[in-house]
């Protein structure tokens, strides 16, 4: 038994070392970062998009966090921004970095593509914008309606991705979804981007504080 | 920068410290010395040289002709009986699990290429089906048959009747009650919304709770062990058992980290849970069933141990990795590459002694279904592993990532290393189990055809469309929508890939139930892929 007990518990402390290193001091180092002066903390309905967002598994395709030019200079170049920063997430919880590009990263989707319109639209049928998309519709965020009431978000969709009759409405969700897309918008600088990375291979050593 | 430099010397002090300290430990304890006695522990006195799975007509069987023998048969056949409703329970909830986590695999995949494929409802979009299929197969399928595995092979390792394993059942029962509330609660878009974490933290207690029912009977058994040696399955076993309930807690603290520093918890987490959790079980069941089956023991008892060691301080420390070129400290990355590279030791190892014991002995996987499987398995645990620590390098991290060729690689890992072990090791347990031997060795041989005709044409589809997409990707003169449409061929045939192997998981689960039914005629002689003519079945 003790040798049972003394391979279990040096199991566990190397564990407790690893959480250490890959725990606590990045959260120590990162709870640090300064937040950028120009982010803005998500309004209600933003906050309720980004649930929106969570729900239907949205990062399973999406990223949201350009890297280095000097690094991978396809996210600059297809327009995805600057590389991101820690202190660009002070107000996600949890993060939404994702890990695929099944579709383009969408940090700054709120600049590159600014109209509700278009977000909804896309929302309800990529492929009414984007011919040989791959991305799923979300008809269940929308309703059909024959005459829309007063206050009603309507969506014109392009035949043939329409209904036959009647118009389409955004509900509550699609509207706060497109209102989280809008706000991904981080084309503001980085306080803690050096203006010039003096080496570029590895930039980002001096963004530690 | 000097902080950074300053943590990195401090950090790898502390690192081979902690590893001085237990080659010391492992000395000092005789750890080394008694080495290949310790790799014999699991044969009893005269089995060596028997096969446990006779694997050809012309072994020598281990009939129990003396008393001695006679004894050890008694007690193996004691000890495994002793574990037979825990480890049925957690066996056939994972054989559940698996079609349901088939089903929903293979409907994402068709939805990749057939984005109109089942949008109207909700509850079926891509993105709550997706980490359905992933939280099914990982918890469900691949946790629960690993636990169910492990139950066996504990009385086995010890040489004692399992103690305690009405705690696992209720273990059991607890976990299942978890997955039906989890997978539920992401259909219905309530997920935490990180990778590997979709399950709300409330749900995640149940695991916690039932995960260490699980740890009960094993400190109960282990505190009653025969045998003096604890042999290197045990060693794996209990040191994932404690990791995994360590981990799941702090990955699903709530509202603990937030922003970046969320992510880094992520992914230490969700590399974590296959490293130090479905890694130990996949690797310590090959280290049971290759040299039981071919009656002869590991060839080097001391490089296991190396390779133990290793892979819990490598391993623990290359979730980071994920994150390349993410928004996080320089630093960390770098740690984590560090690890991932070193990983390739403890690989080495254990390739050499699972392959090495291996060698001049290939003949047999023609006939034992068991150690087809678990070869299979453990040949690509190698591969898988030498892959991910490339993957690991920032020149392939920067093609591979965000692509579909991570995917082939998380599934090279988990299906076609971790869950051929798993078949094969459900293909040894069940007939020791029931005292009934598998009906069809046909539908064995088709199973095993399917899943890796599957798996082949999934893994090597998706890793060239993936390396393309990848490279396609770093330049923007090639438009996204390009890059989609380069990957479609890849995505359909993994369409085609998948179906095969659910294909295979329906004749594993319906020959399963067969046997739990005690179908087909009563045979004393084992079903192998071959016909056998003379061996006894125990």
């Amino acid at each position: 038994m003790k040798r049972a007990l003394a391979i279990m518990v040096g199991a566990a402390l190397i564990l407790l070392l690893a959480t250490l290193t890959l725990v606590v001091m990045p959260y120590l180092q990162m709870s640090a970062e300064q937040v950028p002066p120009d982010l803005k903390p998500y309004t209600e309905q933003q906050q309720r998009g980004r649930q929106v967002y969570i729900a239907n598994g949205c990062v399973y395709c999406h990223s949201q966090q350009p890297r280095d030019p000097s690094f991978a200079p396809g996210d600059k170049d297809r327009g995805w921004g600057r590389p991101s920063v820690p202190g660009d997430y002070a107000y996600d919880e949890p993060h939404l970095l994702g890990t695929m590009r099944t579709g383009p990263d969408l940090f700054n989707i709120g600049a590159r593509q600014p109209s509700i319109d278009w977000q909804l639209m896309h929302l309800y049928n990529p492929r009414a914008i984007i011919k040989g998309s791959i991305m799923p519709s979300y008809p269940f965020l929308f309703r059909h309606v024959e005459e829309p009431a007063e206050g009603d978000k309507v969506v014109n969709i392009p035949p043939p991705y329409g209904p036959e009759t009647g118009k389409i409405v955004a509900t509550e969700d699609a509207l706060a979804l497109a209102e989280y897309m809008l706000a991904l918008d981080h084309t503001y600088p980085a306080p803690t981007l050096p203006k010039k990375p003096p080496n570029s291979d590895e930039p980002k050593e001096n963004r530690a504080p | 920068m000097t902080p950074t430099i300053a943590i990195l010397l401090i950090i790898t002090f502390v690192l081979s410290t902690v590893g001085l300290l237990l080659l010391i430990w492992s000395i000092a304890n005789n750890q080394f010395s008694h080495g290949q006695a310790a790799a014999r522990t699991i044969f009893s006195p005269g089995e060596e040289g028997h096969s446990e799975d006779p694997a050809r007509p012309s072994d020598p069987t281990f009939t129990g002709n003396t008393s001695e023998q006679t004894a050890a048969i008694e007690a193996r056949w004691t000890a495994d009986q002793s574990s037979r409703t825990a480890v049925l329970t957690w066996l056939s909830s994972s054989v559940f699990w698996l079609l349901l986590g088939s089903f929903f695999g293979l409907a994402s995949s068709i939805k990749m290429h057939l984005p109109e494929f089942l949008t109207a409802s909700e509850f079926l979009t891509f993105g709550r089906i997706r980490p359905v299929h992933l939280n099914a197969v990982t918890y469900g399928w691949a946790s629960m048959a690993g636990i169910g595995v492990a139950l066996f092979l504990i009385p086995r390792l010890f040489k004692t009747p399992l103690v305690g394993g009405k705690y696992a059942v209720i273990g059991g029962f607890i976990w299942n009650i978890g997955l039906v509330l989890g997978l539920s609660a992401i259909t219905l878009g309530l997920s935490d919304g990180e990778e590997w974490l979709e399950f709300p933290w409330q749900i995640d207690i149940l695991f916690v709770v039932g995960g260490a029912l699980c740890a009960v009977p094993l400190l109960l058994t282990a505190a009653n062990r025969k045998v003096e040696h604890l042999y290197v399955t045990s060693w794996y076993l209990m040191a994932a058992l404690v990791w995994f309930p360590f981990l799941f807690l702090i990955a699903n603290l709530p509202f603990a980290f937030p922003g970046a520093s969320g992510a880094t918890v992520n992914w230490w987490f969700a590399h974590n849970v296959l490293g130090l959790w479905v890694t130990p079980i996949g690797i310590g069941i090959a280290y049971y069933m290759i040299p039981k089956i071919l009656g002869r023991p590991i060839i080097s008892y001391q490089l296991s141990l190396i390779g133990f060691w290793s892979l819990a301080l490598f391993y623990s420390q290359v979730g980071i990795h994920h994150l390349i070129g993410g928004p996080i400290p320089t630093w960390l990355v770098t740690l984590s590459i560090v690890h991932s590279v070193m990983m390739s030791i403890p690989v080495i190892t254990v390739a050499i002694n699972h392959h090495g014991t291996m060698m001049g002995n290939f003949s047999r996987l023609k006939d034992s279904p068991t150690l087809r499987f678990v070869w299979i398995g453990a040949l690509m645990y190698t591969v898988a592993s030498l892959q991910g620590s490339m993957e690991a390098l920032r020149s392939i991290n920067v093609i591979t990532h965000f692509t579909h060729y991570t995917v082939a690689h998380a599934h090279l890992g988990m299906y076609a290393f971790l869950s051929f072990i798993l078949f094969g090791a459900v293909y040894f347990i069940m007939p020791r189990l029931t005292n009934w031997e598998w009906p069809w060795r046909k539908l064995i041989s088709l199973h095993f055809w399917l899943v890796s005709i599957g798996i082949l044409i999934y893994v090597v589809s998706l890793t060239i469309a993936g390396w393309k997409q990848g490279v396609a990707l770093l330049d923007a003169a090639m438009p996204f929508m390009d890059i989609v449409k380069m990957t479609l061929p890849a995505l359909q045939a993994r369409t085609v890939g998948g179906a095969l192997m659910t294909l295979g998981h329906l004749v594993f689960a319906f020959h399963f139930i067969a046997m739990l039914m005690r179908r087909g005629a009563a045979t004393e002689q084992p079903t192998l892929f071959r016909p056998a003519t003379k061996e006894n079945a125990q």
